[in-house]
């Protein structure tokens, strides 16, 4: 997969390549995981490089199209994972994008299954890909007028406890709490 | 003199393929087949089209059993996420406790017992068997034959005695998790064993004889729902609709993960990919599936030991920041779990990608134009797809 | 609000145009009444024998639970002999058995098929999830409690019940029904408004009428 990278800095800038451990460090010996690695690529790029990999590197099958919210940093990470099901190799495409009117450009010219992931996308995290088709339905939720759920700025607990009411009587406890008060009753 | 078939009175197509569709005209009907439907597995509805008889469009509406498992496994540490992670399948739900506990134990360097890697495969065979035993229940179910649901629910509950003995519940076994397994076999495990899969396979082959060979079986089910080999990579699919078309793509042979290397198995493939044949393929790897246990239980017997690591204090467990995918073959296809930890005691990201999330939607509308509305409940059946997975 | 739910004007095929509005037209608008014994005691006693040995389930798998009613159907379980069969209609049902969580999609959709069964009607809440959430109680699509949005004559606990805690639920409801205390559908009538206002609270795309019947 080494030479692979090489091929692809000749052609593209990357930015950091993350490959997966090793498998000294610790995982174990029939982890499947030796050949996954994980690229960060510029989003005006991920277009050209997605179709290098599909065309030329044989990288046919895609696996999922996620995001991951880095609130922190400001910014959303799409992850593509194509997979080449020959050399049985997998790749992860990283692109990050900003918060703020998140949107990227749609590729379901080259897959017809990432329509689904990209529909997902917009009505869970407000990413927005034009021209994907049927993405201004409703998928999943229905009459949803609040945040995006699965940003991390959107409190799940409290809009279920304003939204759904509870049945009295319920305790919670936090484990780690409960756990130190278990075992050191005397508070050594 | 044949008879020649007059389209005149059908929608015709389109310069872009798709169907000139005119709903003021009074010549078509919307059907909404319902999340409440005998035909429908699990809940998922499908808003039909149709021309008089024949379904011309087609759009599927998922979204019933949300629960937002992906922000609910946000709000949990690492140990506190194993016990819900099961219910996110719920027909055959070891396959999530896998893909965490796997992808958990490669983020987090452990190492796990050689033992636990055996049961751990005992685990995921047992409840592919369960699953295909429902599968052929219910293809036979969709066409009207509701004698094979009934053998093949008996059997697979004998199936779940086996689970209820070895991980104390019928359905949510909460028995994987990173680490290894929770406990190991009890006595007599082996011999129980052996005498259900003698069972489930005595029942194969009275379901063979009445539903594989079977006049009206054939004739409803050979040569419709075909999936060209080309649509394969264009939409994702994977499994036994994959292998059906002729292309022998089995994660447990090409990528092996637990102690699948150590097993002889072989990827099933059939020829023209229909209905009759996923049904076929399916239940050739439930035989191998039953094979594969026999070997499991007796190559176990070399690896004794224990079957649990030692964890870290769980309720302060930290991992680094990393991300890794960790897929394997269930019975519907290829599954998968996407983690991305940040350094804190909380995931940062549980994707689950589920076969079914590629299959149900876009591919299913691809393929049921054109078909008669009674072969709709069969297709949609013949995918096996389990809505639970596809929202979450 | 849908485009055929709309009020509009449709040309049928003869030319002929008429005005359609379909939420009025399409369904009754009168609400539930309370439905009392028409007869005396001594019938309606028999009458409820009657009804609790024959209880027709609508087959509407909502959850997680409609894993556990398969084998309820095959011989080893067996609900068939105490008179319980699944029905594919809410027309011709009378329990309707809410297995587990109900995503709020779903509870429109179930709301709808309760009020389409017809009277005497009863409902089981199978699992923890309908009686306080279960492991959903932080979740921001699933109802943590059942009885505001429909009357419960039963709670089944467990995650999940096995089958024969579903055949004591059976026999635990046959009991309240032979009572005369399975007044599920009549609580419903009553307090109408209450329940209505609570599934509109939740329901944030309301496109039904009032009272589906």
């Amino acid at each position: 997969m080494k030479a692979l990278f090489k091929r692809l800095q000749q052609c593209f800038p990357l930015s950091e390549i993350t490959e997966q451990l090793n498998p000294q460090k610790g995982s174990q010996k029939n982890s499947q995981n030796s050949d996954l690695a994980f690229i960060t690529v510029a989003s005006d790029q991920l277009r050209l490089v997605l179709t290098h990999l599909r065309d030329v590197e044989g990288f046919t099958h895609l696996v999922l199209l996620t995001a991951v919210d880095w609130l922190e940093e400001d910014q959303f990470q799409l992850t593509y994972l194509i997979c080449n099901r020959s050399k049985k190799w997998d790749i992860g495409l990283r692109v990050f994008i900003s918060r703020e009117a998140a949107t990227m450009e749609s590729t379901h010219d080259l897959w017809a299954g990432i329509a689904t992931y990209q529909r997902e996308l917009f009505e869970m995290f407000g990413i927005d890909f034009p021209g994907s088709p049927r993405i201004d339905e409703e998928f999943i939720l229905e009459g949803w007028k609040d945040l995006p759920p699965y940003r991390r700025d959107f409190d799940t607990l409290e809009y279920s406890q304003r939204t759904y009411k509870d049945r009295p009587g319920r305790e919670t406890k936090d484990p780690a709490e409960h756990m130190k008060q278990q075992l050191y009753k005397d508070g050594g | 003199m044949t008879y020649q078939l007059d389209r005149s009175q059908y929608p015709q197509k389109k310069a872009d393929g798709t169907l000139d569709i005119d709903l003021t005209s009074g010549k078509y009907l919307k059907l909404w087949q319902g999340p409440q439907h005998p035909g429908i597995t699990g809940n998922m509805s499908i808003e039909l089209t149709v021309c008089g008889d024949e379904v011309v469009d087609a759009k599927t509406h998922v979204g019933y059993l949300h629960r937002g498992f992906e922000k609910l496994m946000e709000r949990r540490t690492f140990m506190q996420v194993f016990p819900i992670v099961c219910r996110v399948c719920v027909p055959e739900p070891d396959f999530n406790e896998y893909c965490y506990a796997a992808a958990i134990e490669e983020l987090a360097g452990l190492e796990i017992p050689e033992r636990a890697n055996w049961i751990r495969t005992l685990i995921l065979e047992m409840g592919r068997v369960n699953s295909y035993l429902m599968y052929l229940g219910g293809q036979a179910g969709a066409f009207g034959q509701g004698v094979i649901g009934q053998w093949t629910t008996y059997v697979r509950d004998l199936m779940l005695d086996r689970f209820e003995e070895l991980t104390g519940a019928r359905i949510y076994h909460m028995f994987i998790l990173p680490g290894g397994v929770r406990a190991d076999l009890p006595d007599g495990f082996e011999k129980r064993m052996q005498e259900t899969l003698l069972e489930i396979e005595s029942t194969l082959a009275d379901v063979k004889k009445v539903m594989l060979h079977n006049a009206v079986f054939k004739k409803r089910a050979i040569g419709i729902g075909v999936i060209d080999s080309k649509l394969i990579d264009h939409y994702g699919i994977t499994g036994p609709n994959a292998r059906a078309a002729g292309i022998a793509r089995d994660v447990r042979i090409e990528q092996p993960y637990l102690i699948y290397s150590e097993l002889e198995l072989e990827a099933i493939i059939g020829q023209n990919s229909d209905i009759y044949t996923r049904a076929e393929i399916r239940y050739r790897d439930l035989l191998q599936s039953v094979d594969l246990i026999r070997q499991i239980l007796s190559k176990m017997k070399n690896h004794q030991g224990k079957v649990m690591s030692k964890l870290p204090n769980v309720l302060h467990w930290k991992i680094p920041r990393g991300e890794t995918y960790i897929r394997g073959e269930c019975s519907r296809g290829e599954y998968g779990y996407y983690v991305v930890t940040d350094g804190s005691a909380y995931p940062r990201r549980i994707n689950v990608r589920g076969p079914s999330y590629t299959h149900a939607i876009a591919l299913f509308e691809r393929l049921i134009i054109n078909n008669n509305i009674s072969d709709v409940a069969a297709m949609l059946v013949s995918l096996h797809t389990y809505p639970p997975e596809i929202e979450r | 609000m849908k485009k055929e739910l709309e009020k509009r004007v449709i040309k049928g095929p003869d030319g002929f145009e008429f005005e359609v509005e379909p939420l009025k037209d399409y369904y009754c608008d009168a609400p539930p009444t309370v439905q009392t014994g028409a007869y005396n005691e001594i019938v309606e006693k028999i009458f409820n024998w009657a009804r609790s040995e024959s209880i027709w389930i609508l087959g509407f798998g909502t959850g997680c639970g409609a894993i556990e009613m398969r084998p309820l159907m095959t011989p080893r379980f067996d609900a068939y002999r105490f008179g319980v069969q699944w029905r594919a209609t809410p027309r011709q049902s009378n329990l309707f058995i809410i297995s587990g969580y109900l995503s709020v999609k779903t509870l429109k959709r179930v709301v709808r098929a309760y009020e389409q069964m017809p009277s005497p009607k009863y409902v089981i809440g199978l699992g923890s999830c309908t009686i306080n959430g279960g492991m959903y109680w932080d979740s921001y699509n699933t109802i943590k409690r059942l009885d505001e949005y429909l009357p419960v004559d039963l709670y089944i606990a467990g995650c999940m019940p096995r089958p024969e805690a579903l055949l004591q639920g059976f026999k635990d409801l046959k009991g309240i029904i032979r009572e005369g205390k399975a007044e599920g559908a009549n609580l419903y009538a009553e307090n109408f408004e209450w329940y209505k206002a609570n599934q509109k609270k939740v329901i944030l795309d309301w496109d039904m009428p009032e009272y589906n019947w």
